[in-house]
């Protein structure tokens, strides 16, 4: 009983983080593609505003992110409990909220106190002079 | 007969149970790194736009520059999975070659990376210009800190397998580098994007 539990514990255990030519390769060349196209949107300035440009390639790296997790780090291949997806996931929530926070907060620091008059304020709410 | 197979078989296992766990704590230290790097990334965002009358991101940032910057750091990324490969095929020279490649790629970016700094600097826009360069400076110079010290691990192990072969705490290790190695290049994508590429749009 105990023998034939071990001997099938044994080919997940050794699976884990280990990647195939396969893998490696489509994970290179996914990479490669997604910063050229990145690259070519910033560079050819095939957009019409900030916003559009900001979302376009913060999507690209966000894509990479996950190729390179799937395909290189093999992220998600270990057998339960995932321990490392689940760290990763805790990690991710705590970059999200300090990147975030930090950006939101500052931005509206900015907003209230750096101008000496109110005239942003007041254009923003539609406020007539 | 039976039996010693058996011994045999659970101490391998228990071997690589030992690694798994090394492995995850490793992670751990990698996750908590994201977490540095995301307070330097924040900093940057919030501090960019204040350039003290000095030069922006579009004015000093050489894009077909960084761009091969970039494409080196990557293509050292797939070649550290290379060595990984040869690793698991036991293949000494193979995983010696794609190791030897992967450090010169390394080698090669990090050069470009202090060469760029060293064109900034120069030109008198080092950290101590804007609050812009200085949070510049310190998000990819610790980027290329940590590239340092993965080039000082990849010659040691380097060193280790080439004098002593292919040892079990040599694989290992090599198991823990690639980690390293292809979460540097996963920041590097957020370098790439967040300080150049919005740097010029």
């Amino acid at each position: 009983m105990k023998k034939s539990s071990t001997v099938t514990i044994k080919p997940e255990i050794r699976d884990a983080g280990l990647g195939s030519l396969g893998s490696y390769l489509t994970g290179f060349v996914l990479s490669i593609i997604l910063t050229l196209i990145a690259y070519y949107v910033v560079t050819a300035k095939l957009y019409s505003s900030n916003l559009q440009v900001v979302s376009i390639i913060i999507s690209l790296a966000i894509l990479q992110l996950f190729v390179q997790l799937i395909f290189f780090l093999h992220l998600g291949r270990e057998s339960k409990p995932r321990w490392n997806v689940t760290v990763f996931v805790f990690a991710a929530t705590v970059v999200l909220i300090v990147v975030f926070g930090s950006i939101w907060i500052m931005n509206n620091l900015n907003y209230n106190m750096a101008h000496s008059s109110d005239s942003y304020i007041r254009k923003d709410e539609l406020i007539k002079q | 007969m039976n039996n010693e197979a058996v011994a045999l078989n659970s101490a391998e296992i228990l071997e690589q149970e030992n690694t798994n766990k090394t492995m995850f704590g490793f992670w751990l230290y990698l996750m908590t790194d994201c977490v540095l790097f995301a307070v330097l990334f924040a900093t940057y965002a919030v501090l960019h736009k204040n350039t003290f009358g000095g030069p922006g991101g579009a004015e000093i940032f050489n894009m077909p520059y960084i761009l091969v910057e970039t494409m080196l750091l990557l293509t050292s990324s797939f070649t550290c999975g290379l060595a990984m490969l040869a690793v698991h095929k036991k293949q000494r020279k193979a995983l010696l070659i794609a190791l030897a490649i992967t450090f010169g790629l390394g080698l090669a970016f990090l050069s470009m990376e202090l060469f760029e700094f060293r064109h900034l600097v120069v030109e008198g826009n080092s950290w101590t210009r804007s609050a812009f360069l200085s949070s510049y400076f310190t998000l990819v110079g610790t980027h290329g800190l940590h590239i340092t010290v993965g080039l000082f691990w990849l010659a040691t192990l380097g060193y280790q397998i080439f004098k002593n072969g292919l040892k079990q705490h040599a694989v290992k290790r090599l198991g823990l580098f690639s980690l390293f190695w292809h979460f540097l290049d996963i920041i590097w994508i957020f370098i790439f994007t967040v300080v150049y590429l919005m740097g010029v749009s």
